[in-house]
């Protein structure tokens, strides 16, 4: 009897806790099943989690017809590997030199990022100088340098914090009676025992860059120039321009036909988040400890 | 003097290393706060910012007769007033259910699904909203109000039920992470304050209300203020995208941030929307040092500055 009592909280907290996990899940089931549906079944009786008919005539229709998509996909890929790649390295060189306490000019530097957190300049200004200044416009650069998906404050605030408590000072002093240079010791003795913040970092620019339309959507109008996430942009208010961009011919009205476009657009969307989903749970604690560090420390 | 030159000299490739950051963010973040003056300027685009003529405040005139610049302001400030009691209430709720689970696979189990809508994009959840609320094929309409006779709802051109939509998606999307973030505090409380307060024979409800809470309340008392100090800002991807721009609904839906994207590139009003964007940049600004203020008062070592 007493042992029911005390395990009573637990049971409680389980209940609930699935059902808020099912309330995550639902919606994400709802889309996936959509791609999986029949076409005609849909139409007539909607998305539903139980559709009368399975089919994988959308995935079909991907694969055969999909030349747009496998480019979206590619510029996606492209994207958030190479910006990944230079803003986890920017990010932690960066980091690790405001780590160092003796450098002189630390606190204004460390003012100098801080500030970015507060305050910018806003869509205007910043989409004007980049048009008119830099002319990035319709540019695979619009995908990757705009917005602070590559480097922001906030990442180099979590590398530095991280270098200050976890770089010991011998270790460095050591490497350097060694005669090794600074570069030298950061990516040789640094680097090796800073992988959880690397992961981090790494995590949060990958998941920034994948998941990016912003800077799809104010910079680039050439469809050929579209990622992932600005093709499904597009074809969510637009279905012809699926059907065009997809067949490649004039008559989209009888590609329409033949295209089975109420499930397709659902499988598109999927190939969108199966890459997140599958590597999550690898690295849901380094995410989980990054946005706590974060958020504690501002 | 010359030993100060040598050092720096010596950590030149120190500052090499941060140099790419520094360029960077003076480039993306600092350039553009130049450019602010162009809200006070006739934009034209053959003349570009620094030589189009000055015209004072004239686009600021403008922005506030026009009575969007009341619906804006109030949609952006309701909204955050409704996401931030919702998003602390249920973080911490789940906070503390999961401080109750003690089997490490579940907790990881339930971290990991409570977290994974805050990885999707916001285009992803607009999808997945479309299939919940299309007029034609989604969920709601053909699933439970056909069966239950009931005639289906146009919500994508119902201003009425937004205010309902746009808060349970926004927690769908982000309370997972606000729970992850109070329950990192949570699991810091010490032990033995729960092992006391059950030799007095306190229930765990008791508990919870005096150890757990009172425990959070710094956590609680500093993300509510930083959020505050983001009052005028709006997640401009829930309120364009998951709405679908649909301008039937913009009297609820319509934020400064939607506001000023549209101004920019449909409207054609770069004034106006820069006028809008220095409007949200300053009284943004205002708040973050008023909540700075408070913070300082409440604990000092929370401080952003």
């Amino acid at each position: 009897m007493k042992k029911r009592k005390g395990n009573m909280p637990a049971v409680t907290a389980h209940v609930l806790l699935m059902i808020l996990a099912l309330f995550c899940v639902l919606p994400i089931a709802l889309l996936m099943i959509s791609s999986l549906s029949d076409n005609d079944t849909v139409f007539r009786s909607g998305y539903s989690f139980l559709p009368g008919k399975w089919s994988l005539d959308a995935y079909k229709y991907l694969i055969t017809q999909g030349e747009t998509i496998f480019r979206a996909y590619g510029i996606s890929i492209f994207v958030t590997v190479t910006g990944t790649a230079a803003g986890l390295l920017f990010t932690a060189l960066f980091g690790y030199a405001l780590s160092r306490r003796e450098l002189p000019g630390r606190r204004v530097m460390n003012f100098f990022v801080f500030f970015t957190l507060l305050f910018n300049g806003g869509m205007v200004p910043t989409y004007l100088m980049y048009v008119n200044t830099f002319h990035i416009k319709n540019t695979l650069w619009a995908l990757l340098i705009p917005t602070n998906i590559l480097i922001n404050g906030f990442n180099i605030l979590l590398a530095r914090t991280f270098f200050e408590a976890n770089v010991p000072r011998e270790l460095i002093e050591s490497g350097k009676i060694d005669g090794a240079g600074e570069f030298p010791v950061f990516f040789r003795i640094v680097m090796p025992i800073s992988k959880p913040i690397l992961a981090t970092v790494g995590l949060l620019i990958g998941i920034g860059y994948w998941n990016d339309w912003y800077n799809g959507l104010l910079y680039i109008t050439q469809p050929k120039l579209f990622s992932l996430q600005n093709y499904l942009n597009r074809i969510l208010l637009d279905i012809q321009f699926m059907t065009q961009s997809m067949s490649g011919n004039v008559d989209a009205a009888s590609a329409l036909a033949k295209m089975p476009t109420i499930t397709v657009r659902m499988a598109i969307a999927v190939t969108g988040i199966v890459p997140l989903i599958v590597i999550f749970p690898f690295f849901q604690k380094y995410f989980a400890r990054g946005i706590t560090v974060g958020a504690i420390k501002g | 003097m010359k030993r100060k030159g040598r050092t720096i000299k010596k950590l030149l490739p120190l500052y090499i290393m941060a140099l790419p950051g520094l360029l960077y963010l003076f480039i993306n973040n600092y350039l553009p706060l130049s450019g602010l003056v162009v809200a006070f300027k006739n934009f034209d685009y053959a003349k570009g910012i620094y030589h189009s003529d000055w015209i004072g405040f004239k686009n600021f005139e403008f922005l506030f007769k026009n009575s969007a610049a009341v619906v804006i302001t109030r949609n952006t400030i309701l909204y955050n007033l409704a996401f931030i009691a919702i998003n602390t209430v249920t973080g911490i709720v789940v906070a503390i259910l999961l401080n109750e689970v003690t089997s490490r696979k579940a907790l990881k189990f339930y971290q990991t699904v409570i977290l994974l809508p805050y990885l999707f994009s916001m285009i992803i959840i607009s999808y997945l909203v479309f299939s919940f609320l299309s007029t034609d094929v989604g969920f709601l309409n053909k699933s439970i109000l056909e069966p239950l006779g009931k005639a289906p709802v146009s919500w994508y051109n119902e201003a009425k039920y937004w205010p309902a939509i746009l808060p349970v998606v926004n927690t769908w999307k982000s309370f997972g992470f606000q729970a992850i973030i109070f329950y990192a505090s949570v699991i810091s409380i010490d032990q033995s304050y729960y092992e006391a307060a059950q030799l007095d024979g306190a229930g765990k409800l008791q508990q919870i209300f005096y150890i757990t809470l009172s425990f959070l309340k710094p956590v609680v008392i500093m993300m509510t203020l930083l959020a505050v100090g983001k009052i005028f800002y709006s997640d401009f991807g829930l309120f364009y995208q998951v709405t679908q721009n649909s301008g039937a609904i913009f009297s609820t839906t319509n934020t400064i941030d939607t506001y000023v994207y549209r101004a920019l590139t449909q409207m054609g009003d770069v004034g106006m929307a820069a006028a809008a964007g220095v409007y949200q940049s300053a009284v943004g600004f205002l708040l973050v040092l008023a909540v700075n203020m408070a913070v300082r008062k409440i604990s000092p070592e929370n401080a952003l500055f």
